[in-house]
């Protein structure tokens, strides 16, 4: 393994952290507000995914164009998710909310077999992101140069909306205590609302950078992104935006490593995110930033 | 009331007589296609009432049940399948030596299946029950997941992705429908034992519980045990039944139909579920038109690939945020029960005239 090959597979590991670190931020900000594992989470990403394709293709717009739209529609879809699946069960016991997440996620696949079709579909992607630039000896896909700024990007929006506004402080203060947050006239309903829709918007962008790296889409495609990006949450600790980014990285990174320096356990590489996984929710469930 | 207890006797006892003579018949004079349906029924019934058991009863919710019926239908399977039929099978990597030789009847495979089965659930569950609501159930799912993909990749043993192939069929409706009736005969005695108790106090409230003495551990490990025990013959008769065993069938969509289920029937009901689990089964077959191309009124309607399971998913989503209790909610039907609804209603109509 030469140092060339060790930098090509980082910068991969890097883009697909980023991206990972997209999606986990949407596991972690709804487990810090409702207490709620978002199991339809992975499938609105998905959903994204095929917006741009169909934004693209039945509509012609300019797929930039295309790909704002469909952040748009994924964060109404995953407000109206919230709306009809997670609001009515609020109170009810966590057993029910976890079951209706479930369902919801299958709801949408199968939605999206129906509507979408089962096969798989090529995704546009414009030159410039599946062009593979040589510097300096290391070949980069153009996508590994966007994801991460674009991702660093919207991470520092996130943080700033979560830290300096005053709904962030509406967020923050209900993922603290519920019930007082309530009692202080915050807004639930509404604040509620927007977290899912900030957690869905950055996995909409997670999954057009997706796409424009595989560029192959099709309904369970967000399954194990969903689940490795979930992985990424629990490592960070849910609940915490930092721990997120970090368990992103993280987990990212591990697995282009992973393939790259044992190849021969390959075929493994989804039950290591598994074995991770229930390894720190054994031994470790606060993860690296969680509360105790 | 001592012959009441007679009278209930002999009902059962006749209700069983019953089912024994519709299987007698329904073996020899129903077509492949009704009877393979029938069998399915018995499975899923068996699925169900063993999920039930663990999600229902003790309210520990699992979400690992492909995975325990994955290691049921492998186990059995190795220990059935003839040398021969095993060498056709595994043309790539060829089998590891002590598996290559061996076959045993399949009702000792069966046992086995489901005793291995307990045994890896002892071991999942031992240090996983600690863990409570969302994070078992993540933790479950992720355990089913390992197993199918380890199935996937120990060719010498599994053949891996390419499965299992050409299986003797022994599954019939004696089996499937004997091990369900066993099944719920089983968790019923179970339930309604101080076992039972113990386990519905956990669902309740754990700390309560706790309080009172009981043993939150042993139980919680023992309902997971026999959960997966259930499981892993239920997986077995499955193997037998469509004779191919492809470890991509224990995906999370398994589990995920035995959820539709035990969510319809009840969480916390050995009725419900039986009911939801023949339906499930039934409709399954019934749904298949809805994929298939057909003419309604002089119109040509194309077949829709992935219908049937649209439908179940709205019908679990009614069901969850409409009918918080299922079907049966935590209510059984017994013949008691029927007896004092009689005699109940037969009192108020005196009273009435």
């Amino acid at each position: 393994m030469t140092l060339n090959i060790f930098l090509q597979n980082l910068s991969n590991g890097i883009s697909l952290g980023c991206l990972f670190a997209l999606i986990a931020i949407g596991y972690t900000m709804v487990y810090g507000v409702l207490r709620l594992i978002n199991f339809a989470h992975g499938d609105i990403f998905m959903m994204a995914a095929f917006f741009v394709y169909y934004a693209i293709a039945l509509f012609s717009l300019p797929w930039w164009l295309a790909c704002l739209v469909a952040v748009a529609l994924a964060m109404l879809l995953g407000m109206t998710v919230e709306r009809v699946a997670y609001k009515p069960l609020r109170n009810a016991p966590r057993i029910s909310s976890l079951c209706s997440a479930i369902g919801m996620s299958f709801l949408l696949e199968n939605f999206a077999i129906v509507v979408f079709g089962g096969r798989p579909k090529s995704f546009y992607r414009p030159e410039f992101f599946s062009k593979t630039y040589i510097l300096s000896g290391i070949r980069v896909p153009g996508v590994n140069f966007v994801t991460p700024i674009v991702s660093i990007v919207f991470l520092l929006i996130l943080t700033y909306i979560v830290y300096k506004t005053k709904t962030g402080l509406a967020m923050r203060a209900i993922s603290k205590d519920f019930d007082t947050a309530k009692l202080m006239g915050i807004n639930l309903n509404r604040t509620i609302s927007l977290t899912f829709m900030i957690g869905s918007g950055l996995a909409a962008i997670g999954a057009v950078l997706w796409a424009l790296r595989y560029p192959q889409i099709w309904p369970f495609m967000g399954v194990f992104p969903g689940w490795r990006a979930f992985t990424a949450a629990i490592i960070g600790g849910i609940g915490s935006i930092r721990g997120a980014m970090v368990g992103g990285f993280l987990v990212g990174i591990l697995t282009i490593m992973i393939v790259a320096f044992l190849p021969e356990l390959a075929g493994f590489k989804d039950a290591f995110i598994f074995v991770i996984l229930i390894f720190v929710l054994l031994f470790k469930p606060e993860g690296l930033f969680g509360e105790e | 009331m001592k012959k009441k207890k007679k009278d209930y006797f002999i009902l059962k006892i006749t209700t069983i007589l019953m089912v024994v003579v519709f299987v007698f018949i329904a073996q020899r004079n129903f077509d492949a296609y009704v009877v393979r349906i029938l069998n399915l029924c018995g499975i899923y019934v068996i699925l169900g009432v063993s999920l039930n058991l663990i999600n229902g009863f003790t309210g520990q919710f699992s979400l690992g049940h492909a995975g325990f019926m994955a290691i049921g239908a492998y186990v059995s399977a190795l220990l059935y399948m003839s040398p021969e039929l095993k060498e056709v099978n595994y043309f790539i990597t060829p089998i590891i030596w002590p598996l290559s030789v061996i076959q045993i009847p399949f009702v000792f495979s069966l046992i086995i299946a489901g005793l291995v089965s307990a045994g890896v659930g002892f071991l999942v569950g031992a240090p996983c029950l600690r863990l409570k609501g969302d994070y078992l159930a993540i933790v479950t799912f992720g355990f089913s997941e390992i197993i199918r993909v380890l199935f996937c990749n120990l060719q010498s043993i599994t053949n891996g992705p390419l499965g299992l192939k050409g299986l003797p069929s022994y599954t019939n409706l004696w089996w499937t429908w004997g091990m369900a009736i066993f099944t719920v005969w089983f968790v019923k005695n179970l339930i309604n034992s101080s076992y039972g108790r113990a386990l519905k106090s956990i669902r309740e409230d754990e700390v309560a519980a706790e309080a009172m003495g009981v043993n939150l551990f042993y139980h919680k490990v023992l309902s997971f045990v026999v959960g997966a025990f259930f499981a892993g013959i239920a997986g077995a008769l499955l193997g037998s039944l469509v004779m191919t065993i492809d470890p991509n069938t224990f995906s999370f969509f398994m589990t995920f139909q035995i959820i539709i289920i035990i969510v319809v029937g009840g969480l916390g009901s050995i009725t419900g579920t039986v009911i939801a689990g023949t339906v499930f089964a039934i409709l399954m077959e019934v749904l298949r038109s809805v994929e298939s191309p057909m003419r309604l009124f002089g119109l040509h309607i194309p077949g829709i690939p992935g219908m049937r399971m649209l439908i179940f998913s709205i019908l679990l989503m009614i069901v969850i945020l409409f009918f918080h209790q299922g079907l049966m909610g935590t209510k059984e039907w017994s013949w008691e029960w029927l007896y004092n609804k009689l005699a109940g209603n037969k009192k108020e109509i005196e009273e009435g005239s």
